[in-house]
């Protein structure tokens, strides 16, 4: 069986080693939390008001019948890879006094594999993760169920994931 | 003149104030988009079971929870103060599609003879929902990421095995589309 660390270190997303010290937790100060929690309010206002959330646009995007979601995305796509080069270039630290840096994703099998599964789950549910909670927060209760159903699926790769190619 | 401000946005609007959120992040705190991570931190909460990949100090990632929670806030802010009642607009041959399958009722772009919790009884109900929610969950961690972490921060950042992702994504999406919808619906 592989070592947690090393698994660790092909899941993109985490930021942090959490294995360094578990049981440490690095505080997390009241304006930060607050940035995040009015960072996200504006996410899903955006997400809300574009549609995304929309199972119909995500149909008509997998038609190839509606440019809007190509937009969506192709636009947040050049407008982040502007944004990205301006903070490379200006060489600034972010507002927290820290270098900002760019974690390289390595390629695996797993963005191919796991990519597929997830396409075949977004054009079922017509909602990736984010525009789940903005779906329920619209106020379709069901989607709790797609949630659920979610973490259950995560859950079960967490469990399996020794097992799968990577 | 603010009516504009009620009715759905354009994608010229959305997109470039949704891919602004990439480098924002990185200027606040060095931190990385990700929404699907959200669900592994909450697994690692609830019921980490032993498992190595959820045995970890999620406490560390409670800004990603903190963003997430603001994501269902702001879809009850625009929902409920950010509407007007513009009919929502639909391809004339997905909405005849849709209409072969008894699926005409969609106000706010949800088709509720699909999503409701009395058609979580019925197959199709049962597969777009568990089924699919299953698929979103584990696709999304197999993969590394999503549509926020891989297609926008991840191309963003010229990252190309997520490019490699996002293609993928989109197959899958097209697959299920013509392979599987027509059949179930």
């Amino acid at each position: 069986m592989q070592t947690n660390t090393t698994l660790q270190d092909t899941d993109i997303e985490l930021n942090t080693d959490p294995c360094a010290d578990p049981s440490g937790t690095t505080p997390l100060p009241f304006s930060l939390a607050l940035t995040f929690l009015l960072a996200g309010i504006y996410f899903g206002v955006l997400l809300t008001k574009a549609q995304v959330i929309s199972w119909i646009r995500i149909q008509e995007m997998f038609h190839f019948q509606s440019f809007h979601m190509y937009g969506v995305i192709g636009s947040a796509i050049i407008t982040g890879a502007i944004g990205v080069q301006v903070l490379r270039n200006s060489g600034i630290r972010s507002i927290t006094k820290q270098s900002i840096t760019i974690r390289k994703v390595a390629f695996q099998k797993g963005q191919i594999l796991g990519g597929l599964i997830f396409g075949i789950g977004w054009a079922l549910t017509g909602a990736c993760p984010g525009p789940i909670f903005a779906v329920i927060g619209s106020g379709y209760s069901v989607f709790i169920v797609i949630l659920v159903s979610a973490l259950a699926g995560t859950w079960v790769y967490g469990k399996l994931r020794n097992r799968l190619p990577h | 003149m603010f009516d504009w401000i009620f009715a759905p946005w354009p994608w010229y609007v959305a997109g470039p104030l949704l891919g602004l959120t990439v480098p924002l992040f990185m200027w606040i705190d060095n931190k990385r988009l990700g929404i699907s991570s959200v669900l592994r931190h909450i697994c690692a909460a609830t019921l980490p079971a032993k498992i190595p990949f959820f045995t970890y100090n999620w406490k560390n990632e409670r800004w990603n929870l903190l963003f997430v929670f603001g994501i269902l806030m702001g879809a009850i802010i625009a929902t409920n103060v950010l509407t007007n009642t513009t009919p929502f607009q639909i391809d004339a041959r997905l909405q005849a599609f849709l209409a072969a399958h008894q699926i005409t009722h969609y106000p706010s772009g949800v088709p509720e003879d699909l999503f409701s919790w009395q058609s979580f009884f019925t197959l199709r109900g049962f597969i777009c929902m568990v089924v699919g929610g299953f698929l979103v969950g584990f696709g999304t961690r197999y993969a590394g990421g999503c549509t926020s972490g891989h297609a926008i921060t991840g191309i963003s950042q010229l990252q190309w095995p997520s490019l490699v992702a996002t293609i993928c994504f989109m197959v899958g999406g097209i697959l299920a589309t013509y392979c599987i919808l027509p059949f179930i619906l």
